[in-house]
């Protein structure tokens, strides 16, 4: 519905050839981006409300160097911007990766978007990435790729990177004041010499906004990811969000910090705190704005391997891939007609979402007393229902209820490093992880519960719900926030006092 | 003369497309530097690319055994200023 409401407004003023200035009321919100930009956004399976319950991405570990050293990064292991930190994936070769790509999309046909995001920088490994993506906009045309750069050699590259089926490029800017950037940056790698300090991160800087003019000029998405570091660029991300939307960047996504010691980082080491969720979220609404059918792009699932709620990465190593033969233009057949059933599903929910909202705007006029929005939280394996265990639950999808709506807000995870591994704390110290993601949701919705974690949930004041299991996620919402506004659970005062508290 | 990468290397790859003198392989437990190959990068570049592109400190030793990137080089905080850089990043 929200997507409806979106792209209505903004197909509107395109259609009137309104200019961004004259028009660039709350609702277009993409009024910023340049009209060949907003276009292709708009067609895009990705961004829009509800298509990352049916899409994703995977990623293959191809480009192992780094030019840079960010002080929320360990070498050790993956590129911190791009995965849970403490997580090392198996380097592949191009030509593994290649082949890789393709017995996972013969057999998982949701995986439309193919990343390389690591584990290094992509661009400091431009010969591995390059020929990856040569082969598989060669050999996979309906797959579409995405990379993601700190930036440093962005525009040298941008002409190669115009050349394959690039869809959209995300840059990690974490700031455009080199006195920032010095607290975050401590060196980088810069024509054959180490420059360290408040120099490097000034270069780094010029080329990262360099580099995103230009991608925006060829037409090619840009996406923008922020860390968001408490006391470092917190109050600086603001700026950053304006800089780099008037460049053309289609989003500004932030991210919380996540700083540990035992993953070796220099913040982990030096006992930088990451930011609190509410923190993080006042911060993401004013960065994405109002954004909603843009914030799913913050977290297509990250690997397409474990979307279907069970693991099935262990099909796919290596050694089994070599032995699987796949019949790629056959496979390419049966993704097509199985994408065109997902859009005939996705319309059909659509219209289905509009009777929800009508009934949830019809409490206004029965009932005198004003409603507060409240948060909730949902547990799902994808498909738009609610159909995961909380004890499975990785992430939580956090949307808001309000008498006029229910928006998606974003996604919540779950830091659980060493999931299932007994090595590393108990259930107890897990299940207190999870209620801290959950500060400030007042509901978890999941299709069931255990004893434990059920009065767990119920004492930290997050009401546990299993009774909408397979409905749809915005229906059930709607239905419980019609409940707790029936039960005076959601009146207006509740929320200022509330309010009060957290203040 | 040649430069020898230790046992603090984290196997990042980093170094390894830089060498001019394709001189440092993957190896186990850690990537290595082949002695006959290694020129220290004298008449290519005026700093060793392997140490100035290593993001690990005390990883890679001259042949007097010195490291080429001490300990608070990399981070910009020696040794002494660690524990009152400490104090003040908690207060973030
Ligand atoms: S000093 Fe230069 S030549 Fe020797 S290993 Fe390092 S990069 Fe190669
Ligand atoms: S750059 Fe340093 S840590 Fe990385 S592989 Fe080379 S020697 Fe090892």
């Amino acid at each position: 519905m929200m997507e409806l409401n979106a792209a209505d407004l903004t197909t509107k003023n395109i259609d009137e050839g309104c200019s961004s200035s004259g028009c660039g009321g709350s609702n277009d919100q993409l009024s910023h981006l340049p009209e060949h930009i907003r276009e292709k956004v708009h067609d895009h399976p990705c961004y829009s409300e509800e298509a990352h319950h049916y899409y994703a991405r995977m990623h293959v570990a191809v480009a192992p160097a780094c030019n840079i050293q960010c002080h929320y990064c360990n070498r050790k292991y993956d590129c911190a911007n791009e995965s849970r930190p403490g997580v090392v994936s198996e380097l592949l070769t191009p030509d593994q990766a290649v082949k890789k790509v393709m017995a996972v999309a013969a057999n998982i046909p949701q995986m439309t978007v193919l990343g390389i995001a690591g584990p290094g920088d992509p661009l400091a490994n431009p010969e591995r990435t390059f020929d990856t993506f040569r082969q598989l906009t060669d050999k996979a045309p309906d797959i579409k790729l995405c990379v993601s750069t700190n930036g440093l050699t962005l525009p040298e590259q941008v002409e190669e990177l115009c050349q394959h089926n690039i869809d959209h490029v995300t840059i990690t800017i974490n700031c455009v004041d080199p006195d920032v950037g010095a607290k975050i940056y401590p060196w980088i790698f810069w024509n054959n010499r180490r420059i360290k300090g408040r120099r490097g991160a000034k270069i780094l800087i010029e080329q990262q906004q360099k580099g995103l003019e230009m991608l925006t000029e060829k037409g090619i998405l840009v996406k923008v990811n922020s860390v968001l570091i408490p006391g470092v660029n917190d109050q600086h991300l603001e700026e950053v969000s304006k800089v780099v939307k008037a460049k053309g960047a289609f989003l500004h996504n932030v991210m919380p910090l996540i700083a540990e010691a035992e993953h070796g980082t220099f913040y982990g080491v030096m006992g930088q705190r990451g930011p609190e969720s509410l923190e993080l979220q006042e911060l993401q609404d004013k960065c994405s704005g109002d954004m909603n059918m843009m914030r799913h792009c913050r977290q297509c699932r990250a690997d397409a391997v474990g979307m279907l709620g069970e693991d099935r990465g262990d099909e796919f190593t290596m050694d089994k891939i070599e032995l699987m033969e796949v019949d790629y233009d056959d496979a390419m057949q049966k993704r097509a007609e199985y994408h065109a059933s997902i859009e005939t599903k996705r319309e059909a929910q659509k219209n289905k979402n509009n009777e929800t909202f009508i009934s949830i705007s019809s409490i206004k006029r029965h009932k005198k007393k004003q409603s507060r929005p409240v948060l909730m939280a949902v547990a799902t394996n994808g498909g738009g229902i609610i159909n995961q265990h909380f004890g499975h639950a990785k992430e939580f999808l956090v949307y808001e209820a309000s008498e006029m709506d229910v928006r998606f807000i974003g996604h919540r995870k779950v830091d659980l490093y060493c999931s299932g591994d007994k090595t590393c704390g108990e259930t107890e110290t897990t299940l207190e992880k999870i209620i801290k993601t959950l500060n400030g949701c007042e509901a978890v919705l999941c299709s069931k519960i255990g004893y434990e974690p059920w009065e767990m949930l119920e004492e930290a004041g997050i009401q546990p719900n299993g009774e909408h299991a397979m409905e749809v996620i915005e229906d059930a919402i709607a239905a419980v926030y019609i409940e707790m506004v029936k039960a005076g659970l959601a009146d207006k005062n509740i929320s200022d006092s509330e309010m009060q508290i957290r203040a | 003369m040649s430069y020898e990468i230790i046992e603090s290397c984290v196997n990042c790859w980093a170094c390894v497309p830089l060498c001019p003198s394709d001189a440092i392989y993957e190896a186990k437990p850690h990537f290595m530097i082949n002695k006959k190959k290694c020129t220290e990068c004298d008449g290519d570049f005026i700093s060793a690319q392997c140490a100035s592109i290593c993001p690990i400190e005390e990883a890679i030793i001259d042949s007097s055994g010195d490291f080429l990137n001490p300990e608070g080089s990399l981070t910009g905080i020696s040794p002494d200023c660690r524990s009152q850089v400490m104090v003040e990043i908690q207060a973030r």
